[in-house]
């Protein structure tokens, strides 16, 4: 798939800080896997990187305050997926300096393997990617696997988003500290991080802050979307296809995103636990495009708002990037440690184009990068035929978008499969 | 004119040969089945909806047969058809208590603030899995009629306010609804007891009604005013026990600021007016 990249607005702009604003809201469950547990009550005082709340599993991170100030009420709030779901609400202290303290720097060479996956699972450092999976899981390899290579994720396939690009342009030298300390750690001999090729200014830089004798190799990759979906990335740099229902590490690799890299670094040098992280804002409804450093549990409304505000006509805002990313229903909703961008579509792009039959044309076919059927889900997901749909695969759709971008009958198949993927999970849960 | 006479006597031969095989089998392998099951069968709706427990209407009549299961147990049969199986089968008719479908939430168009306008494929599972639908409410009902469509019996129609209204007459508390919504909102009750709650939302207080305006703000007047046990507060929410507690009667209604606790002297939502135009 070659949709338009749409990066133009945002490529050029230097990434800015967001000024503290009031309100800020950090669910607990803003990663997959296991909500984390409180550990404030509502009325303490919180200082910014404070722990505000443990992992609540090993599929589970930490969470620290985004802000200095007061925690106002721990309950359920408005997320992302439009749910209800418990959550740190903080209001910053509007005389606080907001300087953080960081904890002073570990010395990570010392630190054995586990304490090395605790600490990230204590930073709180998920993919930053998009999917919000818990990096120390990711980490964590076991024993009789070994991984051979590092990868990191520089891609950016994402129409819009430039926050990975303006990340790689701008703190290069954090980005190969952390490629090291990763590096290291999983014993890999050699990190590669690949990078489309749209963006050579991103792997010129790279390629000359490499330090010498450092095993690293940047490698150009093809403009096509999904490149920086994990086992995509594999087969183009590989050319090995990871078999499915198996990961990565079950090829010898470990895939991350370069903003995960980067906040590894930042923790592990400067004491820095995930507590903001950058964001594109882009989109044709927005005054001011910008690229953006947002504390975590900022409200979109801030954000929007310190773009100068929507345009008229805005009818929709997505948070991630165009393919992949959801719409949200309100302006309250936080920024979270997995929301790579946010969006702002007026009618013009948003508006639903009439629905025509299937014409068995084959395109969403092709445009599979996973080679399953889509156009066999939308109907098979229409007559409610879902547990055949699972005996199809559906499980092994990563939900790009290709299929629906394909189709000329503007068939909403993505929506489809996710809605039977909801159902067949959902009827798991309830019928044990 | 020989060899054309050989070839019908063999086949002939061999006819009569596997008849008379399968006379002897007729005879001595047979399985007797109960006449009752089958005329059973005949007299059951034939809708192999699984209301009665069952995988269909055959194993309901054998079970109804070897005498595992009362024939009232058949919620989808007229009274009448019950009666005459209880008839036929010499069986008491163990007649269940009429059970309907209810929607646990009141608020429509007209009543749930719009936050967002959904724009998709039509159906409630679909909207639920896009930030939950346009409605600000994470609990209610999403009214684009995935409970109208998996309804076997065409008892559910979308009303004028977005709301599922249920004919009584025609629902046979099949669990095709309590499945299919996303919200899990529908619940089979007895329909003779008037009282229930049209709330789904677990937040108490100005959270609750900012939402909506039938939202219940677990506010516990129906619990005091109720009869002692009748119902109680669970998650924000009042909770009915209609086995315990004694009669239900209207008072428990009287004094809800927000009518989200009912008494339902006919069908849910009825004569309601058309919904506002979307949003946007």
């Amino acid at each position: 798939m070659h949709p338009a990249h749409h990066k133009s607005q945002t490529e050029d702009l230097e990434i800015q800080r967001v000024p503290f604003g009031k309100d800020y809201v950090m669910p607990l469950g803003q990663h997959i896997g296991v909500p984390s547990k409180p550990a404030v009550v509502a009325g303490e005082a919180v200082r910014r990187g404070q722990l505000i709340a443990e992992p609540g599993g090993f599929v589970s991170t930490a969470l620290h305050s985004p802000v200095t100030g007061t925690v106002r009420e721990i309950g359920d709030l408005r997320g992302v997926d439009g749910r209800f779901a418990p959550a740190i609400a903080i209001e910053a202290d509007a005389f606080a300096t907001q300087r953080v303290e960081p904890d002073p720097a570990m010395d990570w060479q010392s630190l054995s393997l586990e304490e090395f996956i605790d600490a990230v699972q204590m930073a709180g450092i998920v993919g930053m990617g998009g999917a919000a999976f818990p990096s120390h899981v990711k980490l964590s390899v076991p024993d009789g696997t070994r991984i051979r290579h590092l990868l990191i994720n520089g891609a950016e396939c994402e129409p819009y988003l430039t926050n990975d690009h303006r990340l790689m342009l701008e703190r290069p030298a954090a980005l190969l500290e952390g490629a090291e300390i990763v590096r290291r750690k999983l014993g890999a001999e050699e990190t590669i991080i690949g990078v489309e090729s749209n963006k050579p200014d991103a792997i010129e830089i790279l390629c000359d802050h490499i330090s010498p004798g450092q095993p690293v190799r940047v490698v150009p990759l093809k403009v096509k979307y999904p490149q920086g979906a994990e086992k995509m990335m594999i087969k183009s740099v590989f050319g090995k296809e990871v078999p499915a229902g198996q990961l990565p590490r079950d090829v010898g690799v470990n895939v991350n995103n370069v903003g995960t890299i980067v906040a590894i670094a930042d923790y592990f040098l400067r004491g820095m636990p995930l507590i903001e992280r950058i964001v594109t804002v882009a989109g044709p409804g927005v005054t001011y495009p910008a690229n953006l450093i947002v504390p975590l549990g900022t409200p979109v409304r801030d954000v929007v708002r310190f773009c100068g505000g929507l345009k008229g006509g805005t009818r929709e805002i997505i948070m991630g990037g165009p393919m992949m990313g959801r719409p949200i229903a309100s302006l309250d909703v936080p920024v979270l440690k997995g929301c790579s961008g946010v969006l702002v579509f007026t009618e013009e792009q948003t508006s639903r184009r009439k629905e025509y039959p299937c014409i068995r044309c084959g395109r969403c076919l092709e445009a599979c990068p996973y080679f399953l059927n889509p156009s066999r889900f939308a109907r098979l997901a229409r007559a409610r035929m879902f547990d055949e749909m699972k005996a199809h695969h559906v499980f092994d759709c990563v939900e790009c978008g290709c299929c629906t971008f394909a189709c000329p009958s503007d068939i909403p198949i993505v929506q489809l499969i996710r809605t039977a993927k909801d159902d067949l999970t959902h009827r798991k849960e309830s019928h044990g | 004119m020989n060899s054309l006479l050989t070839a019908p006597a063999i086949m002939v031969g061999i006819g009569l040969f596997f008849g008379a095989i399968l006379a002897i089998a007729q005879r001595f392998l047979k399985v007797d089945e109960d006449p009752r099951i089958e005329a059973t069968n005949e007299m059951l709706p034939g809708t192999n909806c699984g209301a009665c427990g069952q995988p269909g209407c055959l194993p309901f009549a054998e079970k109804l047969v070897s005498g595992d299961v009362d024939p009232g147990q058949c919620t989808v049969s007229t009274d009448d058809t019950i009666e005459s199986i209880a008839e036929y089968l010499e069986v008491d008719a163990g007649r269940q208590e009429k059970l309907v479908a209810r929607l646990r939430c009141g608020g429509g168009g007209l009543q749930a603030h719009q936050i967002a306008e959904y724009q998709g494929f039509e159906g409630c599972r679909a909207a639920a899995v896009v930030s939950g639908g346009g409605k600000g409410c994470a609990w209610g009902c999403l009214g684009l009629g995935d409970c109208e469509v998996a309804c076997t019996f065409d008892a559910i129609h979308m009303n004028a306010n977005g709301l599922p209204q249920v004919d009584t007459d025609k629902c046979r508390a099949c669990p095709d609804c309590v499945a299919a919504c996303p919200r899990d909102l529908f619940e089979l009750v007895p329909i003779k007891q008037n009282l229930f709650v049209q709330c789904n939302i677990p937040l108490a207080g100005q959270a609750a009604t900012q939402l909506c305006s039938v939202a219940c703000d677990a506010c516990g007047k129906c619990v005091a005013d109720a009869a002692p046990g009748l119902i109680r507060m669970e998650n924000n929410l009042p909770v009915i026990d209609y086995s315990a507690g004694g009669p239900a009667r209207p008072d428990a209604v009287f004094r809800c600021a927000t009518h989200s606790i009912v008494w339902l002297e006919k069908e849910q939502f009825q004569d309601q007016e058309a919904r506002p135009a979307r949003m946007g």
